[in-house]
This record gives structure tokens, C-alpha cells and sequence, in this order.
């Protein structure tokens, strides 16, 4: 299960800049058919919101890549204090 | 759990859970409210033929909902690790009880001009706000109040809030539309005139009473806790977002589980609304009641998988409901279409009739006419077409183009709308019953309010929120396939159940004084 875990550590880290691509040209070309102040301003809110979601993404699957989740901690003992 | 059981003589659980859920329901109202009466308030104070306001109408709509929500889930999450739980989730009370009392006193926009849409945008913005740090303190609160055993069924009455908040805000709005006049038009010409006012300023005497329950209530046993021994995070933030052990925590609840309970919960509740009124054209009235008697039937739905999941585990239970979301969601809709079909019917000539309004334009030449053809199915269904057209005083007053339709079912056909919708809202009460006992376990007392808040809100308020707007998107892109928008809720569903079924775990934990 742990080596499916990491494998899928690609998938996800693949699937963010992805998703970012598919927004980014969505957004140009719903702003080109209707080039209003109204879908300028939706556009912009959604890349703003979704770019740091993306990268949380990446992150997830780089974690995964890297087998933080092959155990999931089952107390706070096993988290670091600040 | 000995602190837990100390406390219920000071706490009792149900005085918890009252207080907890009877807030945040509140909350939950303030904020749909507004999205319920967006379009008269946008006439109000957005005025389209100014572009300015119009503009401010497009950010009080997205910027509430993707990015002050969030936003307010890391102020007030933070503010109840360091300060507590009980104080913080006081402060979001009063925040969105005063914020919406306040929009129901605001002068419209022809009355002090661009000051009443800046007000509105400022006080949607603390709306945001508000609903962003909420419900991780009332979901923390309960669970921290509640035995091991019965966490998911404690808490799961806090799950409740969303939907009956949503219930709670159709009724109000509904029953002031209808009783302002004994004629129904004129009844409904004073609520957009005035009318509409209401249900903001009544939120002012909800939030009173709920105040006044919350300011009686106790600290959190286990913050009360961990703050006298000193073990307080000195910066929840930094601990919760940059320690990598529980970022990576924050990561998992959110592509692990909150993103897709996010869009299964909007597809049922508020997808499911707009598709009935906009696709199907099902009549204003209608769709409301249809979702007033899905919420009813489907909400005991919350408390029986909270209740359930304290048997079995959290994890099944929520990806179950997004697997079963997943496979039958076109199916269902496909229904909804099928049960709203006029193509094809025969129209009965005998029930038909045609109402032609004249409006005078204050011109000798022309007029303005309202023509309504009223047309009844063989399947019982009875079609209303509004067309508006400029009557020259050569012509027929006759209206060309396709107009406004609206349907009403009969009866049978209603019930079966009800029937697809309740199916949908128990997908919502699958995934969402017991998610809060899932996020409480999943992170630390000392960072819970700040970590749990954070996917919680980017989960229900991006992805969830965006479900209408992104579905609504590919039906402009996809014209041919009236279904087409249910991909977007789908896919990340789809997306979030792999993740889920990969790296979530089904173990219940046996203490969260940690």
C-alpha cells in the first residue's frame, strides 16, 4: 500500500500545474469572448484563490512522494512543539 | 475524558450543543440570506446601468464567499487557539448578527448614492469574515465537550446547522414575501420595495438570544486545560502551516475529504436549486418548497451517520457518500429533466388561455406589452411564458421572441422532484454528518481551532461555492448537453475520493485531550 501511496505522489504533483494551465487558459479565453470588467475581476479572483490550492496540491503529493504518509501520527507526541 | 466528565456538571452536553449549534445556525442564515435575496438587493444597491456599482456587486459576490472566508478562518482560528474557544466564536456572532442587521438599515442606492453599495460590499466582506471563523469553534467546542464514544453523534447536531440554516432562511424569506399583503402581487411588489429588509433586521434579535446562551457558557475543558498548564501554541499559524508534520495534516483533510464533501454538499443544496429554476424551469415557488421538503426529510440523515460513525469509523462512511455522489449524480439529473419535460407533450387547448397586459410607456405612439401564454400538458405540468414587447399603435398587441418560462408541477410529479433532491441531501448528510468529528481528531487542541478551520473553508467555500459558477460555466461552453455542468462536482469528487480511499484513515481516536 505504502509504494501505491508513493507512486500516486506523481500523479498529484503532475495534476497541479495542470490545473493551474487549464484555469489559466479557460480564464484567457473567457476574458477574450467577453472582455468585460465583470469577467476580468472572476477570473483574477479565481487564479488568485485556486494558484496557492495548486501548490497546496503539489506539496501533498510531494509529501506523499517522499512517504510522509505511509504513517499518519496517532497522537500530539508525535508532533513537534513550537 | 475525566476532564470532559468534570465538566458536565458545569456544561451538561446538550447545553453545549444548543448553544453551539443554535449560533452557528444563526450564522449560517445571515449568510444565505443574502445569497438568497442577491438580485433585489443588487437592484437596490447595484444598480447595473452604473458600472462602478455593478463592479462592486461582482466583488461582494466572490470575494465573501473564496477569499474572506478562508481569510477569517486563519484570524479567528488563531484568536481561539490563543484566546479560547468560547470568546472567538462569541466575537463571530456578533460580528455576522451586527453585520446583518446592518445591511437591513443601509439606504438604498437612490438614496446616498455610491455610499450604500461601498457599505453593503464592507459589511458582506465581515460576513465572510465572520462564517470563516465560526463553525471550526463551535465544532471544536462540542467535540471538546464530548465523551470519545459519542463524538461523531454530538457533534454531528452542529452539521445540521448548515442545512437548517439554509431551511431557516428559505422559510423566513418565503413566509414575509407571501404575508405582507393579502394580494399575493402586491405582497410581493412590498418585499422587493421594503419588504426584503425583514429577514436581516430579525437577525438582530436571533443573534440577542443566542449571545445571551453563549456568554452563559463555559470554556472548553481541554483549552481551559492546556492554557493553565502553560501548553498554549505560541503561534498557531506557524505551527499549524509551516511545521511540516501537521501541514501535512491540513493537506490531507483538505484533498483527502473536505474537498469533495465540499462539492457534494453544494451540488445537493444549491446546484440542485439552480438547475430546477434555470434548466428545468421550474417555478420561483416551487424549487423553494421542493428543497424546503428535501432538507426536512434528509436532516435526521446528519445525526444517524454521526451516530454511525461512531461504530464504524468516519472514513467509509464520508467516501461512500461521495462514491455513491459520484456514479448516480447524471442519473439523477437526467430524471430531474425527464420530470420537467414539456417537449414533445400536447398541450390541452381547452385549459390554454393567453393574458395580454398593456403598460402604458408615456408615449403616444407606443405602449409596453406583457403577454402570458398559460399552457397545461398532458402530463400535468402547466407552462407559463412571459414575453415583454414594444406595441406600436399600428399593431396587434402580440410579443415576438422566446420569453421567461416557468413550470409548475402537479402533485405526483412534485413529489418525485422531492424524491431526487432527497436523495441528493442524503449524499450531503453521508459526507458531511460526521466530517466535523473527523477534522477535531485529526489535529492537536493546541492548534485544532486554527488547522481544522483552514481546509474546512477552502473546501466548502472554494470548491463548494464555486460548484454553481463552474457549472453553470461548461453549460455556456457545451451547449448540446443540459448535464454537462455536473463534471465539474464529478471530477473532484472523483479526485478526492482516490486520495481519501489512499492515505485517509478509518481509526476513531480515543483521546483529543492531546
Amino acid at each position: 500500500m505504502n509504494t501505491i501511496k508513493r507512486l500516486a505522489g506523481w500523479i498529484w504533483m503532475a495534476l497541479a500545474p495542470f490545473a493551474v494551465w487549464l484555469l489559466a487558459s479557460t480564464a484567457h479565453q473567457e476574458i477574450a469572448r467577453n472582455p468585460t470588467m465583470d469577467t476580468r475581476i472572476q477570473w483574477t479572483v479565481f487564479i488568485l484563490v485556486f494558484i496557492p490550492i495548486a501548490f497546496g496540491l503539489f506539496l501533498f503529493g510531494w509529501f506523499a512522494r517522499k512517504g510522509e504518509y505511509d504513517h499518519l501520527p496517532e497522537s500530539s507526541a508525535e508532533l513537534p512543539e513550537d | 475524558m475525566r476532564l470532559q466528565q468534570q465538566d458536565q456538571t458545569a456544561n451538561p452536553i446538550w447545553k453545549v450543543i444548543g448553544a453551539s449549534s443554535v449560533g452557528t445556525l444563526i450564522e449560517w442564515y445571515d449568510f444565505y440570506i443574502f445569497g438568497s435575496l442577491a438580485p433585489i438587493i443588487a437592484a437596490q444597491f447595484f444598480p447595473q446601468t452604473n458600472p462602478t456599482a455593478a463592479l462592486l456587486a461582482t466583488l461582494a459576490t466572490f470575494a465573501a464567499g473564496f477569499i474572506v472566508r478562508p481569510f477569517g478562518a486563519l484570524v479567528f482560528g488563531r484568536l481561539g487557539d490563543l484566546v479560547g474557544r468560547k470568546y472567538t466564536f462569541l466575537l463571530t456572532l456578533i460580528l455576522m448578527g451586527g453585520s446583518t442587521f446592518a445591511i437591513g438599515l443601509v439606504p438604498g442606492y437612490e438614496k446616498i448614492g455610491f455610499a450604500a453599495p461601498i457599505i453593503v460590499l464592507i459589511l458582506r466582506l465581515v460576513q465572510g469574515l465572520a462564517l470563516g471563523g465560526e463553525y471550526g469553534g463551535a465544532a471544536t467546542y462540542v467535540a471538546e465537550h464530548a465523551p470519545a464514544e459519542k463524538r461523531g453523534y454530538y457533534t454531528s447536531w452542529i452539521q445540521t446547522t448548515a442545512t437548517l440554516g439554509l431551511l431557516v432562511s428559505l422559510g423566513v424569506i418565503l413566509g414575509t414575501r407571501s404575508n405582507l399583503d393579502a394580494n399575493a402581487s402586491v405582497s410581493v411588489q412590498k418585499f422587493e420595495e421594503w419588504g426584503w429588509r425583514i429577514p436581516f433586521l430579525l437577525s438582530i434579535v436571533l443573534v440577542g438570544v443566542s449571545v445571551y446562551i453563549r456568554l452563559r457558557m463555559k470554556e472548553s475543558p481541554l483549552f481551559t486545560e492546556i492554557k493553565a498548564s502553560g501548553k498554549i501554541s505560541k503561534n498557531p499559524l506557524r505551527e499549524s502551516f509551516v511545521h511540516r508534520s501537521n501541514l501535512k495534516m491540513v493537506l490531507l483533510a483538505l484533498f483527502g475529504m473536505v474537498m469533495g464533501q465540499g462539492v457534494v454538499w453544494y451540488t445537493g443544496q444549491f446546484y440542485a436549486q439552480t438547475f430546477m429554476e434555470n434548466v428545468c424551469r421550474i417555478d420561483f415557488g416551487q424549487t423553494r418548497t421542493i428543497l424546503i421538503w428535501a432538507i426536512v426529510l434528509a436532516t435526521p440523515g446528519f445525526i444517524l451517520f454521526g451516530w454511525l460513525s461512531d461504530r464504524i469509523g468516519r472514513k467509509w462512511i464520508m467516501l461512500l457518500g461521495m462514491f455513491i455522489a459520484i456514479i448516480s449524480y447524471r442519473p439523477i439529473y437526467k430524471q430531474m429533466l425527464a420530470i420537467s419535460n414539456t417537449k414533445g407533450m400536447t398541450a390541452d387547448p381547452a385549459k390554454g388561455r393567453v393574458d395580454r397586459m398593456i403598460l402604458p410607456a408615456g408615449n403616444a405612439d407606443y405602449s409596453l406589452v406583457n403577454v402570458s401564454t398559460i399552457s397545461q400538458f398532458d402530463n400535468g405540468i402547466t407552462e407559463k411564458e412571459v414575453r415583454k414587447d414594444t406595441l406600436f399603435l399600428s399593431e396587434k398587441p402580440t410579443a415576438k421572441g422566446k420569453g421567461k418560462i416557468s413550470k409548475t408541477l402537479p402533485s405526483g410529479l412534485y413529489w418525485q422532484m422531492i424524491l431526487l433532491v432527497f436523495v441528493q441531501i442524503m449524499f450531503v448528510t453521508m459526507v458531511y454528518g460526521p466530517i466535523a468529528a473527523f477534522l477535531v481528531e485529526l489535529f492537536p487542541t493546541r492548534i485544532r481551532y486554527t488547522s481544522m478551520s483552514l481546509p474546512y473553508h477552502i473546501g466548502n467555500g472554494v470548491f463548494g461555492g464555486l460548484t454553481p459558477f463552474i457549472a453553470l460555466l461548461l453549460t455556456t461552453i457545451r451547449q448540446d448537453d443540459p448535464l454537462v455542468g455536473l463534471w465539474y462536482p464529478i471530477g473532484v469528487a472523483a479526485v478526492c475520493l482516490v486520495i481519501g480511499v489512499l492515505y485517509v484513515s478509518n481509526r476513531i481516536d480515543p483521546n483529543v485531550n492531546d
